[in-house]
């Protein structure tokens, strides 16, 4: 049994501590792909948790069976939209995406290691500021609104072709100063209601919250295709939302703090296969 | 026409004379119920794809009339006949009056 | 009786007991199967409506009709403020008659699928579907 300490959150969880149990279940996607839903977790992770599970499987059974398929997951519409402005040149250098990566193919396994340090601007960039580099500098385009639909729908399309390999994110070396901001920020409690990231989603996963599962909250599987707005969402988004409900006033979608969060949130998933892009409650 | 249609349809490349196959189709589509408010309390009118047909060779597979029940990006499944090589044709009919098309061809062997 | 501000709070929880939204609801399934069936009897038999106990969103829930002789199948959210959903009409080339999609539903409700069958008479099936409420905005 987990201890659960916030009052408040004791308040939010069914009283009757019913459990919402991660599932024993396998995703194969497209009946080829073996995707690792669970796996040990990270050594940095090893004195709080034995095994980290994707969010898949803490969802229904019909919502699972939507992302096994990439013609079910309408997530993938998207995707092909990302895909065609891949080809298409915007800007002032006459530049598509394909001018300099070619094919989106090229691509795999790019996202596993999103966000990264980035020597020449000496800053850790999520996949979505580096694809914003690519336009100012590369095409000279203007940049994407952050998880505005354009961005998240080429993260989306660039995740896509990494499915099924696992996270592995960088923790160590230039990118530590930023993984200890975003540790910090995991485990401060934030809001009226007094929650962290840590009291829902590492210290009372496996139950409900109202008539939710509680999941780690792991980031493999993002961006993800939300039942609730039919539409992909993107990781700073979601922490925004998080944040919102406990009754704070949020960091912003791009902002250093859900950088730093977004680098933490994934070095607790490496060994997950990427997923993105999944579908979610 | 609705911005962002997109057709997607899923068919076998080929079957054997006589075989059963299962066809899925998905468009984007927002389906827009008109039951929903915008911010000022107005009425965001209906604006739906109200029909979806599927033909094989010219003969009918099925013929469905959507309601603003249907979600958005509407998906279908069903199965077909194949007797012959051919085509299968299909339409989404919009309420602005646009149509939108996909043929996907099938071979025996 | 004496017209008493208490009485009239009586009679104004009775008008909406005897016509208050549920009974309005079910009229309007009522007219649907009607207008669909002509006023035919409608029976239990070749027909299966396969929908999820209970639907994490409302905003897609997975549904099946399956049928060995139906001609026609129309689906109803009894719950729905308009309770029609879809109709599916299979065509000489349908290999089965069954079809499945995605659907909206208001609430916990009845769906309820009425199929024509090849011999003329209709049948029904019926699907309680809890939908619940989610944990976080997000």
């Amino acid at each position: 049994m987990k201890y659960v300490t916030g009052a408040a959150l004791a308040s939010l969880l069914t009283t009757s501590l019913a459990f919402a149990d991660p599932v024993d279940d396998t995703l194969i996607l497209n009946e080829e792909t073996d995707m690792i839903t669970r796996t040990a977790a990270p050594a940095h992770l090893s004195d709080t948790l034995d095994e980290v599970m994707s969010g898949w499987l803490f969802r229904g059974t019909e919502t699972r069976a939507m992302q096994a398929d990439d013609f079910d997951n309408p997530g993938m519409i998207f995707v092909e939209q990302a895909q065609d402005s891949w080809m298409i040149a915007e800007g002032t250098e006459g530049k598509s995406c394909s001018s300099c990566h070619n094919d989106m193919d090229s691509m795999a396994g790019v996202k596993a290691t999103y966000p990264k340090w980035n020597e020449e601007a000496g800053e850790v960039r999520t996949l979505q500021m580096q694809m914003n580099n690519c336009r100012t500098e590369r095409m000279g385009a203007e940049a994407w609104g952050y998880d505005k639909t354009p961005a998240i729908n080429m993260e989306a399309a660039l995740s896509a072709v990494s499915r099924g390999l696992p996270v592995n994110v960088a923790i160590d070396g230039p990118a530590q100063s930023a993984w200890e901001l975003g540790k910090e920020l995991y485990y401060t409690r934030t809001g009226q209601l007094e929650l962290s990231c840590a009291n829902c989603h590492e210290d009372s996963y496996g139950m409900m919250i109202r008539a939710d599962h509680l999941s780690q909250g792991q980031i493999n599987g993002f961006p993800v295709y939300r039942l609730k707005n039919t539409k992909l969402n993107g990781v700073h988004s979601r922490f925004k939302g998080c944040v919102r409900d406990t009754r704070a006033e949020t960091y912003k979608p791009g902002s250093a703090e859900f950088v730093a969060l977004e680098l933490y949130v994934a070095s607790r998933g490496n060994g997950l296969s990427v997923e993105g892009p999944s579908i979610r409650n | 026409m609705a911005s962002g249609v997109k057709p997607r349809v899923k068919v076998p490349k080929k079957a054997a004379a006589g075989d059963v196959i299962t066809i899925k189709t998905l468009i984007s589509h927002k389906m827009e119920s008109g039951q929903r408010k915008d911010k000022e309390g107005n009425v965001i009118p209906r604006s739906i794809i109200n029909r979806f047909t599927c033909d094989f060779n010219g003969e009918n597979v099925v013929d469905i009339k959507l309601e603003p029940a249907i979600s958005t990006n509407p998906f279908f499944e069903f199965e077909a006949k194949v007797p012959e090589a051919g085509e299968f044709q299909f339409t989404w009919y919009d309420d602005d009056g646009s149509v939108y098309e996909a043929t996907k061809s099938i071979a025996i062997g | 009786m004496e017209l008493t501000r208490r009485n009239a709070i009586l009679l104004g929880a009775g008008a909406v007991l005897a016509s208050g939204l549920p009974a309005l609801a079910s009229t309007a399934t009522d007219d649907a199967i009607d207008t669909f069936t002509g006023g035919a009897a409608v029976g239990e038999g070749d027909l299966k409506l396969t929908a999820p106990e209970i639907a994490e969103n409302g905003n897609t829930v997975p549904i099946e009709v399956a049928s060995s002789t139906a001609v026609e199948i129309m689906v109803l959210a009894t719950g729905n403020p308009t309770p029609s959903v879809a109709t599916f009409k299979f065509g000489s080339m349908a290999a089965t008659r069954n079809a499945s999609t995605r659907i909206r539903l208001a609430g916990t409700q009845d769906v309820v699928a009425i199929a024509k069958l090849e011999d003329g008479s209709f049948v029904q099936a019926s699907s309680a579907v809890k939908v619940t409420i989610g944990g976080c905005g997000g």
